[in-house]
């Protein structure tokens, strides 16, 4: 009797231990990468980590599945000084019968930013090995920013032009006008030396004379 | 005759001061080239020793033909067309081919502009856009284009050019090439609407400020980890590299190229000068400055280039670590990149099967450091990916991008002012269009020939203008350029010239170069580009997702119709040299006149005399 009774308190960790072991097929090996992660602030791996690990996988299969999944139910072995291990978890209607690969990291997928946080690491640094981060698409926002650029840039430069472009016609106008009034004053003088006498075609070369004589 | 002279000389404008006519002339020579061409050629030939052949090259060809074309601008007051026709109208053809040959630079120059435009206007976003690969389509994983190369890789050459495989697959316009595109020629247009009146305000921004940027970014690159690794690396002369002919070769036709010589634009600027300017100094100042800061830039850009090598060598190693960190099962960080080599060592020794069968990643410095890019892969690959590992990317992505676009740019204005003054010296349009009218026509024209380079196969086409049109169709000109100042003109004239404009003969050394050494060199460097460029057929790297060993470019041989508009794309400028020396020639053969058949009908002696006694003193 005693001897049953020692078995059957022994049964859950033997059974515990052949349930979980590397490359166990239902089982999920986890990396951690502390000291990559945090530097100077990182923390220790110890059993109440450890606890803090089962606890959260506990809380993503429950939050998933809807069923109530206890710490007892995440069996963790394997562990190394990497800080690696693997894990399986246990249905919590059989102790003895494992829940699904598939299952586990669809729960893990979902909840894998909470996970992610209680421990304070990211998708690289707590690795779920052969589990896919959900890729987070890049922030795309309404206007292209650099449209913004652009627009602001042309409208610059399409505002200077016109701009250059009006002045210099305006420019041009008031140089007609004033041409056309020093012509005037032109003929008037030319007027004056006719009326003073001389015949003949009249030689403009020597209209606007100068005191000296160009060599 | 003193009222046509007093307006002609009112028509023609002048510089308002000499700064601006310097700094638009150096502006013109400094160019992207500086930046991405010559650390390029320091980097393959030899680090520090390819500044031998590089300075002798500019002492003996490069300063000679600057001075040249810079005297006989100012002294014949006119720009490329007038001068040569001038100095004999067989040579007419000279001034003709400089003007098209300006005008097929500026149309694929200012496509590689509006291309700085473009990585300029994105270098405002956050995170910057060449830094992430977009997702594929059902959000799995990121688009496999982007994963097989790199996320800069795919920017470049899907985002920003949408590249087809092929130089025969046009595909289609890319609007937003277009788009900037039309910025950059409305850049030039508005600088240049005043003829030099706007430019020579416009350079005092554009061809000052890549200094500055320069120099900030030398100042930076030498605080990066890994920059002095570059520096030593790269400049370190490898003296044996100079007994191959093929750097001194390429040390020539840098410097020819890069001080912008048979354009036609230093020309026309230096017409714009008075008449009794010192230009020998003017030649030594552009030219040597150009050279230094061939130099300068060289240097922030090598401590970039190692500050990339040292990261890229550094993120290999972690590599490696991770890789040996999982599979042993150690501590993390207990192996890192300082005792890397104890811990590998270590592994090696114990367990040498299973670590060679980890098949972990050769890092080796030197490698990474030996990654060279000229061009637009230096700009648009490298340095955007080098600016990502910087903190403040999004800073040092404006700054490079401005200082980018403003050496682009100032050296635009050259290009432009190359065509312009030509075409109204040809009295190709009438008088009573003004000036801004006739800069508008030609910009419009250029971007509407230029959309052929915003198509998919645009880039390739920049390439086939790049290595062709601007690089054989000068070294003729060139070619002609001195041989019909020295002897058609003739080396005494000129000498008078030069003394009427300095104050003094030119001395031996110059005239030792312009009689025989210059255009021994620029023979030598033409028999042997072409010898080159003959010698295998033609090909370029094509950029095709669909080749097995993506992401490395695919190397196709141009198709017979591409090689076809090549060979009429170097012969089209250059062949009105001939067509209009025969054409001469046979008007005069028609004319019969006394003239002896004397090569110059201009060459009257009473007149030369007179001329140079008589001159106004003004």
């Amino acid at each position: 009797m005693f001897y049953k009774i020692v078995l059957f308190l022994c049964l859950p960790s033997v059974l515990a231990e052949q349930l979980c072991k590397p490359n166990a097929p239902d089982g999920l090996k986890v990396r951690l990468s502390i000291k990559t992660a945090l530097d100077s602030e990182a923390y220790e791996w110890n059993r109440n980590e450890k606890f803090l690990f089962q606890a959260t996988i506990a809380f993503a299969m429950s939050q998933y599945t809807g069923q109530e999944f206890k710490v007892s139910n995440i069996l963790v072995c394997d562990e190394t000084p990497r800080v690696s291990f693997w894990f399986v978890v246990t249905s919590p209607a059989n102790l003895s019968q494992l829940m699904s690969k598939g299952v586990v990291e669809l729960a893990v997928r979902k909840f894998r930013n909470r996970i992610n946080n209680a421990f304070l690491l990211s998708d690289e640094t707590l690795e779920f090995v052969g589990v896919l981060p959900t890729l987070a698409s890049p922030v795309e926002p309404a206007t292209p920013p650099w449209l913004i650029v652009f627009g602001v840039m042309m409208s610059l430069v399409s505002a200077g032009i016109v701009f250059v472009l009006v002045s210099t016609v305006v420019q041009n106008k008031r140089k007609r006008k004033q041409k056309r009034d020093d012509q005037d004053d032109d003929e008037e003088t030319r007027v004056k030396t006719v009326e003073n006498g001389c015949d003949g075609v009249y030689n403009t070369s020597f209209s606007e004379d100068e005191p000296n004589t160009r060599m | 005759m003193g009222e046509s002279k007093e307006s002609g000389a009112e028509e023609r404008p002048k510089w308002d001061n000499k700064v601006q006519y310097m700094l638009t002339s150096i502006g013109f020579a400094v160019g992207l080239g500086n930046v991405w061409r010559f650390p390029y050629l320091c980097q393959i030939y030899g680090g520090g020793a390819f500044i031998i052949p590089y300075l002798i090259a500019l002492a003996f060809e490069g300063l000679p033909l600057l001075y040249l074309e810079l005297a006989i601008g100012q002294r014949l007051r006119m720009s490329s067309v007038g001068v040569w026709r001038s100095i004999s109208p067989l040579l007419g053809g000279v001034g003709i081919s400089s003007m098209i040959v300006s005008f097929l630079v500026s149309l694929y120059y200012n496509t590689i502009v509006a291309w700085v435009l473009w990585y300029f206007f994105h270098s405002f976003q956050e995170p910057l856009p060449w830094s992430q690969c977009p997702l594929n389509e059902n959000k799995t994983g990121y688009n496999i284009e982007c994963e097989k190369s790199t996320a800069v890789n795919y920017f470049w050459y899907r985002e920003t050019l949408n590249i087809t495989p092929d130089v025969g697959i046009s595909g289609s316009l890319q609007w937003w090439n277009v788009v900037c595109l039309v910025s950059a020629w409305s850049v030039v247009y508005i600088c240049f609407i005043k003829g030099i009146d706007s430019i020579g305000k416009a350079v005092y921004f554009t061809a000052t400020f890549p200094y500055l940027v320069l120099t900030i970014f030398l100042i930076r690159a030498l605080t990066l980890p890994g920059a002095t690794d570059g520096l030593v690396y790269l400049f370190t002369p490898d003296w044996e590299i100079l007994k191959n002919p093929k750097v001194w070769l390429d040390a020539a036709t840098q410097i020819f190229f890069s001080l912008s010589i048979a354009f036609g634009g230093l020309i026309a600027f230096s017409s714009y000068n008075p008449e009794k300017n010192n230009c020998e100094r003017d030649a030594l100042v552009v030219g040597i400055t150009n050279s230094a800061t061939s130099i300068y830039g060289s240097i922030p850009i090598f401590a970039i280039l190692g500050f990339k090598a040292k990261t890229a060598f550094n993120n290999c190693l972690e590599d490696n670590i991770l890789t040996l960190t999982n599979y042993f099962n150690i501590a993390d960080q207990n192996m890192t990149v300082e005792n890397y080599d104890q811990w590998f060592d270590h592994f090696n020794t114990t367990y040498p099967g299973e670590v060679s069968a980890l098949s972990l990643r050769d890092c080796d410095l030197k490698n990474f450091l030996d990654q060279s890019a000229s061009g637009t892969g230096l700009a648009f690959i490298v340095f955007t990916e080098a600016v990502l590992e910087m903190p403040g990317s999004q800073v040092w992505a404006i700054l490079f991008f401005i200082m980018l676009f403003t050496l682009g740019l100032s050296s635009m204005f050259g290009n432009i002012e190359g065509i312009l003054t030509p075409m109204r010296e040809l009295k190709l349009v009438p008088k009573w269009v003004p000036h801004e009218v006739l800069t508008g026509a030609v910009c419009l024209v250029s971007v509407l020939i230029g959309l052929i380079f915003t198509l998919g196969s645009g880039n390739y086409w920049v390439e086939i203008f790049n290595s062709y049109v601007g690089s054989i169709p000068f070294l003729v000109i060139a070619f002609f350029e001195i041989v019909g100042v020295i002897y058609i003109h003739g080396m005494k004239r000129f000498s008078e010239d030069i003394e009427f404009m300095t104050g003094r003969k030119p001395n031996i050394y110059w005239k030792a170069c312009w009689m025989v050494i210059s255009p021994i060199m620029l023979l030598v460097v033409f028999v042997s580009y072409v010898v080159i460029q003959a010698q295998t057929y033609p090909t370029y790297p094509a950029w095709n997702p669909d080749y097995e060993s993506f992401p490395e470019t695919e190397m196709k041989p141009y198709p017979d119709w591409v090689f076809a508009i090549i060979v009429i794309l170097i012969v089209a400028p250059l062949v009105s040299i001939p067509l209009v020396a025969v054409y001469n020639l046979i008007r005069r053969g028609l004319k019969k006149s006394s003239d002896k058949g004397s090569l110059n009908p201009y060459k009257n002696e009473a007149f030369e005399i007179e001329t140079h006694e008589v001159k106004p003193r003004d």
